[in-house]
């Protein structure tokens, strides 16, 4: 059977094939070269590129303008689009522009909060949240209708995808809002990095109990960690990230200058017990402005031969 | 209650220095209880003005009310008098009391001598928290009795985002994460398995957005 889908990462996950997606933020800059280049180092190795919209909230090149140039280079783009920063109008307009466009495959987000940022004078839109953004998208390519109920000439046919933060507290609300996100219409969830894999296995664990992986696609997030001091900060600094402990003790039992190994090590690992994961159907890798290692983590998880099989079968 | 507090006393300072007669009007309802323009602060704030200008050598004659309310018209005419003998009126009222004020003495400069914030509550003495945003449409039904709106940082409708950590905000580490609480009260009272419905978008004409609102009770009308 043919697998249905309207982007190849859907194709992929419906084939029932591990997908590997990778992040990669826009510049903070109008250079189209920057995100070219970058997204190059992707290429032969991820199913998609997910594309940030002004993470952290500071002002990036527009993910729907970075989206096209990586279209552009033959890879599939991941649109993220976050709520922060436009109201329903705004979302909807953006919506109907990127599928025009070519971008087949959406990440709905709340976004990160403004006072974050570079800028947090900034007001903050939030007139829907994610869920209801999903539940939108998903309306309009089941109705063709925008949300104000009317008929559009070509109703955008988007994957649908939204995250999920399994380390975040109430630890028992979080299966109920994962639910809730996939009754809205998210067909693929992008989890928070993992570190805590304890926890992990929890929250999947209380996923398949709910029957919740029968219904979507759970991308499990990774980020290899370059040094302690990024482990150190990310643990207190960065919002809704859970680093146990241990992991921070064992980057820094290693020399400065095989942190890097170490935090691939690590990386590798969480990947490996992911692959074991019943319910886990691929991985999101948040390598931080550090593109290389991208490639080198799929080689060496074994995942690159059926990443490259895959974008040749499409 | 509205709640207030007191501008910087410099940009007080220079927002009255032009004038050579001030009157400093408080207002004895809301932002008295909060402790930012009753009678003491008006006579606390008197003080500090006529001390400041003192120093600087310049002359001013300050004087003091404090009135019921500064947002009904029965109460804003006994400051009739004192108002026509000023130059200014400095109010120490929320945003509407200075606007009813300025409506009232249309010749006379109304300046604001506080910083509206919100509408909340003493939650202990000396400490004022949000609690409404004055939507207009109030779904504290649906919602254990607190408000996503108004103490959520992202006003989301449909459960936390995943940056509640040890029942705090993300935004705020001193704030409580209103979804926390609302699913700690919905616990308690059976309900949890509400917040598995799913809450459609807002109508936000029914708030501020929609243009500056207006109630008119036509069985109160004379």
């Amino acid at each position: 059977m043919i697998p249905q889908g309207v982007s190849k990462l859907e194709k992929k996950l419906e084939s029932g094939r591990f997908a590997v997606t990778a992040e990669l933020g826009p510049p903070r800059g109008a250079d189209k070269d920057a995100i070219i280049t970058r997204a190059s180092l992707l290429k032969g190795c991820v199913d998609a590129v997910n594309v940030t919209d002004n993470q952290t909230a500071i002002v990036r090149m527009s993910s729907i303008a970075a989206c096209v140039h990586i279209l552009k280079t033959g890879l599939e783009p991941v649109m993220q689009m976050t709520t922060r920063d436009r109201n329903r109008i705004a979302l909807q307009s953006d919506l109907l522009g990127a599928y025009s466009l070519g971008i087949r495959n959406i990440l709905c987000l709340s976004g990160d909060h403004q006072v974050f940022g570079s800028q947090p004078d900034a007001l903050g839109v939030f007139d829907i949240d994610s869920i209801q953004f999903v539940r939108s998208v998903r309306d309009m390519k089941e109705t063709g209708r925008d949300m104000s109920g009317y008929e559009l000439a070509i109703a955008p046919d988007m994957f649908v995808g939204a995250a999920a933060n399994p380390f975040a507290d109430p630890f028992e609300y979080r299966i109920i809002r994962l639910a809730k996100k996939i009754e809205a219409g998210a067909r693929f969830i992008q989890t928070q990095c993992i570190f805590n894999t304890e926890r992990f296995r929890e929250w999947m664990r209380l996923a398949r109990e709910e029957g919740l992986t029968e219904k979507v696609f759970i991308l499990g997030g990774i980020t290899p960690l370059k040094s302690a001091g990024m482990a150190r900060y990310m643990a207190a600094k960065v919002a809704g990230m859970d680093i146990p402990e241990h992991i921070i003790r064992r980057m820094e039992g290693v020399p400065r200058v095989k942190a890097a190994d170490e935090g691939m090590k690590i990386a590798l690992e969480t990947i490996n017990e992911l692959l074991e994961c019943p319910g886990i159907s691929g991985i999101h890798i948040m390598a931080i402005e550090n593109e290389q290692a991208v490639g080198r983590l799929v080689e060496a998880a074994g995942l690159m031969p059926d990443a490259r099989a895959g974008q040749e079968g499409n | 209650m509205i709640v207030a507090e007191q501008k910087p006393l410099a940009e007080i300072i220079e927002m009255v220095s032009p004038y050579g007669k001030l009157l400093i009007l408080g207002c004895g309802t809301c932002v008295k209880t909060c402790f930012a323009g009753g009678e003491e602060e008006v006579a606390i704030l008197a003080s500090l003005l006529r001390l400041a200008f003192k120093k600087k050598g310049i002359d001013i004659e300050i004087s003091e009310l404090t009135i019921e309310r500064q947002c009904e018209n029965e109460f804003i005419q006994e400051a009739s008098l004192a108002v026509s003998r000023n130059d200014a009126v400095l109010s120490l009222a929320c945003g509407a009391g200075v606007q009813d004020v300025a409506r009232r003495f249309t010749g006379k400069p109304v300046l604001p001598g506080l910083n509206t914030t919100f509408v909340g509550v003493m939650e202990s003495r000396g400490l004022f928290t949000e609690e409404c945003l004055c939507c207009g449409d109030c779904r504290l039904g649906l919602t254990g009795g607190v408000c996503v709106l108004a103490r959520c940082a992202k006003k989301l409708s449909n459960g936390p985002c995943g940056g509640s950590r040890n029942g705090k905000c993300e935004v705020n580490p001193d704030s409580d994460c209103a979804w926390q609480l609302v699913i700690d009260r919905m616990k308690n009272l059976g309900t949890l398995d509400k917040l598995r419905e799913y809450t459609p978008p807002r109508d936000w004409r029914s708030s501020n957005s929609g243009g500056p609102r207006k109630i008119l009770r036509e069985d109160m009308v004379i």
